[in-house]
C-alpha cells in the first residue's frame, strides 16, 4: 500500500452539476500551493446525495475520512487543516470509515463512524460496494477490489456451474418484473438458434433507465462500470453469447463515457474479446444509445430499438430467450441485476441468498427522492421496511411535516400510504398493497402532496411514453388523464365530474386487463392505488370542489388572515397581477378574481399570514 | 425419426366449455375460427406478422394474469378459454368506446359507410353513447396521391396498411409516426403521399377496417363530362371488371357480367363502350413483338411487363437499374386511350379534343398513371378519367341501375372485339399466357396447338416456366405482389437468373384481387374470379390476340405493323428513376 495520501472526490453527474469539477480543481491547485504530495481520484457517487460535494481524504495512519458539503473556498481550508495542520474533525466531517487498524489518536475519537451514521446504518452495500471508493476509469482500482474474480470462478464453475449457482442464490430482476435470473440464464443457455444462417445468442443489458426520480443504474454505471462489465461476461458465459449489447440512454453521457473506457480496458486486458482470460470465451460488446423512448426500457421495445426499427413492444411468446436480437436467442438483464453477479460469483450463492427475505434475495437499491431530509441512493437489505428506509435511512420528512405516501416503482408503481409503512420491502409484498418494486424509485410525498394530482402526473406520463401501439394504453391514458383533469378543475360541471370518475376505475381496470405490454398494464396503477388508498381527496375535489392539499390551483383561493398581517405592503408591491389591496399597516385583502395563484404572496409574507385553502 | 416431425401434433383445450383438439402452434383465434366461433378482430391480417395492436380480439384465458390477444397467443395444451366472458364483453366494448371518442364519428359523409368494421363493431356491441369526451388526434387530410386520399383522422392505428406495404408489396411507403397518443400512420419524414415512395397500389385500401383511406374519387369528373353536351364520353372497362362488377351490385361472387356491363354503362350516357381487352391484344402484338425483337437481336433480357403501373414506379423507385429491361408498352387502357383520340377519331369524324375517355380500372395505380405527364399524344391526355370498380358501383347505383336484370349488348365496334388471351390479363400469369399464344406465331410463323399454359395460372407467389419454341427454350417467370417480385428482382440484379420474359402483376393474384375492387374482398372471392375469368377464355373461338381480326385492321388501317413508327409515337413510352424517399 502506497504511502501517498489520496483525496477522493465524488465526481458522478450529481457531483458534478454540484460544483466536484471546480473542486477536484481547486483542491490540485491548493496541493500546488501547499506543497502537498497527494493522489486525487475521482470516483462515483457514494449516494448521499445531500451532502455533496463529498471529499474524502485517506492519509497514512488514519483511517479515510469524509467530508461533506465542500465547495470550492472550503478547499484551501479543508486541506490545510487536515493534511497541514492535522485537525481531522473539520467542520465539514461526514465521519470516518471503518478500518482494521486500531487507531484512537488526536481528535478522531469524536468523529463518527460512517457506518454508525442513521444513511448509511441499515444499507447493506453489495452493489453500490465500489460506488465512491473507487476510481471508475481504473482497471487496476476495479481488479483491487477483487474485480474479476467472480469470472474466474464463473470459468471455473462452467456455464452450468453458474447458472446452478444464480438459481441457488435467488436473484430476481431488479428491472421491476422481479423474474428469476437463474432460470432465465438456464432458458437462454438451452435456447437453440433457429437461423442456420444466423447461429448467434445475444446478451443485453438495459441500462435505459427511465422511471422519473430514478438513477441508481446510472450511479452503477459511473461508479462502477467494470462491476457491470464483469456480471454480463458471466452472463454470456453462462447462455453461450459471444454478442453483447449495451442499451444505454443517451441522456447519460458520462455513464456512456465510463463505460466505453472501460470496454477498452478490458479489451486490452483480455477481459473482454476473444478467448477471455484463456477461457476459450469470446465476447464482443457494443453500447447502443436510446433515443430518450420510456418504452425501450420494455425488452422487446429494446430488442425494436437495438434493431433499428421504432422502439415499439411485440407480443411475447416468443419470448427473448427463443427469439430475440434479430430472431436469436437474447437474455436481456437489467444494470442492478448484473451489477450483483460478480459478488454472488465471487462469494457463492448461498452468501447471496443469507441476505433479504424468503421470496427475494439479497439487496435492492433505491433512488430516495422528493420531501424526505436524507435524499439520495441507498442500498437495503430486502425485507426492510418502508418506515426504517424513510424515518431510519432519510431521516424523516423535510420540516418534520405530516407523511402522506411514498411512490414506489415509478410510473409503474403505487402509492403507499401512512398504514402499509411497516410492510417488508420485497416483490411480493409490495404486490398485495397495489405497488411494485420497479426498478427503484421512492418518491416520498408530505401533506402537501396532493394525491390526485400525483396520478395525474404519471398518467400524463404514460400518455407521451406510450407507444401508441395498442388501443387501451393509446387511447386509455389520455382518457383517465383527461378524467383527473376534469376532477382537479373547478370550471368543470360537478355533476360532469361525477359522471366521468364512474369510467375511472372501470377504465384503468380494462387498460391494465388488455394492454399489449409492461408500460400499459401497469400505467394505471397510479390511479389505481391512490383510488384505494385515497378515495377522501378524490372525493373531497368531485363533491366538494376542493383540493384537501391546497395544491390544485384551480380549486384553491388564497387569503389573508387578517389578525396575523401586519400590513407591510411586500405582497401588495410584489403581487403580478395588483390582486392584493390594503393600507399601509392595517390588513390587506386578496382579490381572488384577479388572483392568478402564483404564490409569490405566501412565500413572501414575512407573519406568514397568507395561505391557500 | 425424421417422420415424427411431419405428424401434426395435437393439443386439447377447452373453449367455452367445449374441448377440442387443435394443432400445435394453432393460435387462440385460429383454434376459435375453427370451433365455429367468431373472434371478432381489428389489426389481423393474414399471411402477416400478427402484431397485437388493436386488443380487440383478447379472451379469457384461465390462470392468465391479463386478457391475452387471442391472435398472438398460441394454445397450449390443457388451456381453458373464454371468449364471450362477461369480462371480455365488457373489455372489448371498452376498447371500442376508447376507439370511437377519437373518431370524427362522421359516418354519413364517409366513403367507407357500410363496409366499416368498427361501424359493424359498435353496431354489434350495442355502443349507443360514448363515455369519453375529450381531445382527438387531427391531423390533415393528405390529397397529394392521385391515386390515396389518406384521412389520419379516422384511422384506429390497427396497422394492417403499415403490414401489406410493409411485408406483402415491401414497399414502406408509409409507417407508425410520432409517439404516444399522438402516433400516427403516415409516410416517414413528414413527407406527403405524393411525393412518398407509394406506388399506388391500394391494397392498404383493401385492409382498412375504417375510411382512414380511400380512393382519390373522380366520379364528379366523369359526371360533369357525360352532362357535358360537346364532349364525346368514350368508356372503357379493364378485363378485370366484368368479373367483380357484378358482385359488387349484388350478384353472386365471380358472376361473369360483360354484357349487363356494357348495357349499364351506355345506359349511364357514355357515347361509345370499347373494350380494354382489344387494347390488352394489341399489347401482346407490340410487347410480343419486343420480345421477339430482343431475343433475336441481343436485346436486354429478360423483358419485364409494363402493364401494371405499381409495378412500373416500383422499379422506377427501387429497382432503377432494370428500367431498361421494362417493355416500352404503355399498358393496355393507355393504348387504348391514344387509339381512341387517334384512329377511331378519324374513322368517327371526332375532333379528338372532345372526346372524354374514361377507364374503369380495377386499380388505383391506374389513377396515378393516367397522370403521367408523357402518356399523352399532340397534347391530349390518352386517358381523362380513372374510375375503380367500386366508383363505377356507386355511379350504377346513384343512377338506379337494376344491374342483375339487365339485358346483354356487345362493346361497341371497332374497338371492342377481343381474344380470349385478352380477357384472361385480369389474372396473374395473364400476360404471359397470352403472349406465349402468340410468340409461337410471331417467332415460327405457324400457330400453336395447345395453348393453355396452365403452369402459370394461380395465385401462387412466384410461377417459372420453361417453353419449347421450335428449340428455343424460352424461360419465363411469373410474379405477383411486390414482394414476391423483389424476390425475383433480386435474383435478375445478381445474375442469379436467366429468364426470357418476366411478367409482374402488382396485386397478389392480379388485378381481380386489385386495390381498385369490391372491398371485403376474401380469398374465396378472388378464386371465384379467377375461375370465371379462365372461364369466359375457354369459352371463346377467339383465344389468340393475333387473331383478333380487329386488331388486325387497326395495324392493316393505321398502325402498319408492330414496332412500327406510329406504334412508337402512340402505343409505346419511357420511364425514369425516382428518388427513394
Amino acid at each position: 500500500m502506497s504511502d501517498r495520501t489520496k483525496i477522493y472526490v465524488g465526481m458522478g453527474t450529481c457531483g458534478l452539476a454540484a460544483g466536484a469539477k471546480s473542486v477536484y480543481e481547486a483542491i490540485s491547485t491548493t496541493l500546488k500551493n501547499l506543497k502537498i504530495d497527494a493522489e486525487i481520484i475521482p470516483t462515483g457517487c457514494v449516494g448521499y446525495c445531500k451532502r455533496e460535494i463529498i471529499v474524502d481524504i485517506a492519509k497514512q495512519g488514519y483511517p479515510k475520512l469524509s467530508y461533506g458539503d465542500v465547495t470550492v473556498a472550503d478547499v484551501e481550508g479543508l486541506l490545510k487543516s487536515v493534511l497541514v495542520d492535522n485537525i481531522n474533525n473539520h467542520k465539514l466531517i461526514i465521519g470516518k470509515y471503518p478500518t482494521t487498524e486500531v487507531i484512537s489518536k488526536d481528535d478522531l475519537d469524536e468523529v463518527p463512524a460512517i457506518n454508525e451514521l442513521p444513511f448509511f446504518k441499515k444499507q447493506r452495500r453489495l452493489v453500490l460496494k465500489n460506488c465512491g471508493h473507487i476510481n471508475p476509469e481504473s482497471l487496476q482500482d476495479y481488479l483491487a477490489a477483487e474485480g474479476y474474480e467472480g469470472l474466474k470462478k464463473a470459468f471455473a464453475a462452467g456455464p452450468l456451474g453458474v447458472i446452478d449457482e444464480v438459481k441457488k442464490s435467488g436473484l430476481r430482476g431488479r428491472g421491476g418484473g422481479g423474474f428469476p435470473t437463474g432460470m432465465k440464464w438456464e432458458f437462454g443457455n438451452k435456447s437453440v438458434p433457429k437461423d442456420p444462417n444466423n447461429q448467434k445468442k445475444y446478451m443485453i443489458c438495459n441500462a435505459d433507465e427511465g422511471d422519473p426520480g430514478a438513477f441508481m443504474d446510472r450511479s452503477v454505471l459511473e461508479g462502477d462500470p467494470f462491476s457491470l462489465l464483469e456480471g454480463m461476461t458471466i452472463a454470456a458465459y453462462a447462455i453461450g453469447a459471444s454478442y453483447g449489447y449495451i442499451y444505454v440512454r443517451a441522456e447519460y453521457p458520462l455513464a456512456i463515457e465510463r463505460l466505453e473506457n472501460a470496454i477498452k480496458l478490458a479489451k486490452e486486458n483480455n477481459l473482454l474479446g476473444e478467448n477471455i482470460l484463456g477461457s476459450g470465451f469470446n465476447l464482443e460488446l457494443k453500447i447502443k444509445k436510446g433515443a430518450g423512448a420510456f418504452v425501450c426500457g420494455e425488452e422487446t421495445a429494446l430488442i425494436g430499438s437495438i434493431e433499428g426499427r421504432r422502439g415499439m413492444p411485440n407480443p411475447r411468446p416468443p419470448f427473448p430467450t427463443e427469439s430475440g436480437a434479430f430472431g436469436c436467442p437474447t437474455v436481456i438483464n437489467n444494470v442492478e441485476t448484473l451489477a450483483n453477479v460478480p459478488g454472488l460469483l465471487r462469494h457463492g450463492g448461498d452468501w447471496f441468498a443469507s441476505v433479504g427475505t424468503d421470496s427475494s434475495k439479497g439487496t435492492k437499491v433505491f433512488a430516495l427522492t422528493g420531501k424526505i431530509n436524507n435524499a439520495g441512493l441507498v442500498e437495503v437489505p430486502m425485507g426492510i421496511s418502508l418506515r426504517e428506509i424513510i424515518y431510519e435511512i432519510g431521516n424523516g420528512i423535510i420540516d418534520d411535516k405530516k407523511y402522506k405516501s411514498v411512490q414506489i416503482g415509478g410510473p409503474s408503481g403505487g402509492c403507499i400510504s401512512e398504514e402499509n409503512l411497516d410492510i417488508k420491502i420485497d416483490y411480493e409484498s409490495l404486490k398485495t398493497v397495489g405497488a411494485m418494486m420497479g426498478s427503484g424509485g421512492l418518491v416520498v410525498m408530505d401533506e402537501g402532496t396532493c394525491m390526485v394530482d400525483v396520478a395525474k402526473y404519471f398518467v400524463e406520463f404514460c400518455t407521451k411514453e406510450s407507444c401508441g401501439k395498442c388501443t387501451p394504453c393509446r387511447e386509455g391514458t389520455m382518457r383517465m388523464f383527461e378524467i383527473l383533469e376534469k376532477i382537479t378543475t373547478k370550471e368543470v360541471d360537478k355533476q360532469e365530474k361525477i359522471d366521468s370518475v364512474k369510467h375511472l376505475e372501470h377504465l384503468a381496470g380494462v387498460i391494465r386487463d388488455t394492454s399489449l405490454c409492461g408500460l400499459g398494464q401497469t400505467a394505471p396503477n397510479p390511479v389505481l392505488s391512490t383510488l384505494r388508498y385515497f378515495k377522501n381527496e378524490y372525493d373531497a375535489h368531485i363533491y366538494d370542489e376542493k383540493c384537501p392539499s391546497a395544491h390544485c390551483k384551480s380549486l384553491i383561493s388564497y387569503e389573508i388572515n387578517e389578525s396575523k398581517c401586519i400590513g407591510c405592503g411586500i405582497c401588495k408591491a410584489k403581487c403580478p397581477t395588483s390582486a392584493i389591496v390594503g393600507e399601509r399597516k392595517s390588513p390587506h385583502k386578496i382579490q381572488t378574481a384577479v388572483c392568478v395563484k402564483c404564490d409569490q404572496c405566501v412565500q413572501l409574507c414575512p407573519v406568514k399570514a397568507i395561505a391557500a385553502k | 425419426m425424421e417422420t415424427l416431425n411431419i405428424v401434426d401434433q395435437k393439443v386439447n383445450i377447452n373453449i367455452n366449455g367445449d374441448n377440442v383438439s387443435v394443432s400445435k402452434g394453432t393460435t387462440i383465434l385460429e383454434a376459435a375460427n375453427q370451433s365455429g366461433i367468431n373472434i371478432p378482430t381489428l389489426c389481423h391480417l393474414k399471411k402477416c406478422t400478427p402484431t397485437g395492436a388493436c386488443r380487440i380480439c383478447v379472451v379469457e384465458v384461465e390462470g392468465a394474469r391479463t386478457l391475452v390477444a387471442s391472435c398472438t397467443n398460441p394454445v397450449a395444451e390443457g388451456m381453458k378459454i373464454k371468449t364471450h366472458s362477461n369480462r371480455v364483453i365488457d373489455a372489448r366494448k371498452t376498447i371500442l368506446e376508447l376507439m370511437i371518442a377519437n373518431h370524427p364519428m362522421d359516418c354519413l359523409k364517409c366513403d367507407r359507410s357500410g363496409f366499416c368494421s368498427l361501424q359493424s363493431l359498435s353496431e354489434e356491441y350495442g355502443i349507443t353513447e360514448v363515455p369519453y369526451q375529450g381531445k382527438k388526434r387531427h391531423n390533415p387530410i393528405d390529397l397529394s396521391s392521385p391515386s390515396i386520399v389518406r384521412d389520419a383522422d379516422k384511422c384506429i392505428l390497427c396497422g394492417k396498411c403499415v403490414k401489406v406495404c410493409e411485408q406483402i408489396q415491401t414497399v414502406n411507403a408509409i409507417e407508425f409516426t410520432k409517439r404516444g397518443f399522438e402516433s400516427v400512420v403516415a409516410p416517414s419524414f413528414d413527407c406527403s403521399l405524393g411525393e412518398s415512395n407509394c406506388i399506388n397500389c391500394g391494397q392498404c385500401i383493401m385492409v382498412c377496417p375504417t375510411g382512414a383511406l380511400t380512393e382519390k374519387g373522380a366520379i364528379e369528373d366523369v359526371r360533369a363530362a357525360l352532362k357535358d353536351p360537346a364532349k364525346v364520353v368514350v368508356v372503357q372497362p379493364a378485363p378485370a371488371i366484368r368479373v367483380t362488377i357484378g358482385e359488387a351490385m349484388g350478384m353472386e361472387p365471380g358472376a361473369i357480367s360483360t354484357g349487363k356491363m356494357v348495357t349499364a354503362l351506355k345506359k349511364l350516357g357514355f357515347n361509345q363502350v370499347f373494350d380494354t381487352d382489344f387494347a390488352a391484344d394489341l399489347t401482346i402484338m407490340e410487347e410480343g413483338s419486343e420480345l421477339v425483337h430482343r431475343v433475336t437481336n441481343n436485346g436486354v433480357l429478360p423483358l419485364m411487363s409494363s402493364c401494371s403501373p405499381g409495378w412500373i414506379k416500383f422499379v422506377e423507385h427501387f429497382y432503377p437499374s432494370l428500367i431498361p429491361n421494362l417493355s416500352t408498352c404503355k399498358s393496355p387502357h393507355q393504348m387504348l386511350g391514344a387509339v381512341i383520340k387517334s384512329y377511331w377519331a378519324k374513322k368517327a369524324g371526332v375532333d379528338p379534343k372532345d372526346i372524354y375517355v374514361v377507364s374503369i380500372m380495377p386499380c388505383t395505380a391506374k389513377k396515378f398513371e393516367a397522370q403521367r405527364p408523357e402518356l399523352e399524344n399532340d397534347g391530349l391526355r390518352d386517358v381523362d378519367a380513372v374510375l375503380t370498380t367500386r366508383e363505377l358501383t356507386k355511379l350504377f347505383k346513384t343512377s338506379g341501375i337494376n344491374f342483375s336484370k339487365l339485358e346483354e349488348t356487345d362493346f361497341d365496334s371497332p374497338l371492342g372485339l377481343a381474344s380470349g388471351a385478352g380477357d384472361i390479363f385480369a389474372a396473374s400469369g395473364g400476360v404471359m399466357e397470352a403472349a406465349l399464344r402468340s410468340a409461337y406465331f410471331l417467332i415460327t410463323g405457324e400457330e400453336l396447338e395447345n395453348i393453355d399454359f396452365t403452369g402459370v395460372r394461380g395465385l401462387d407467389g412466384v410461377k417459372e416456366a420453361t417453353v419449347n419454341v421450335k428449340g428455343l427454350d424460352v424461360k419465363i417467370a411469373v410474379a405477383s405482389s411486390l414482394g414476391q417480385a423483389r424476390k425475383l428482382m433480386d435474383k435478375v440484379v445478381s445474375g442469379e437468373a436467366d429468364y426470357h420474359f418476366i411478367e409482374i402483376m402488382t396485386c397478389a393474384g392480379g388485378c381481380i384481387a386489385g386495390g381498385g375492387q369490391p372491398l371485403n374482398t376474401d380469398i374465396d372471392r378472388i378464386k371465384a374470379r379467377l375461375k370465371s375469368i379462365y372461364a369466359i377464355d375457354a369459352k371463346k373461338e377467339l383465344r389468340k390476340s393475333h387473331k383478333n381480326a380487329d386488331v388486325q385492321k387497326l395495324y392493316e388501317e393505321f398502325l402498319g405493323k408492330p414496332l412500327s413508327e406510329v406504334s412508337h409515337k402512340l402505343l409505346h413510352t419511357h420511364y425514369h428513376q425516382r428518388e427513394l424517399s
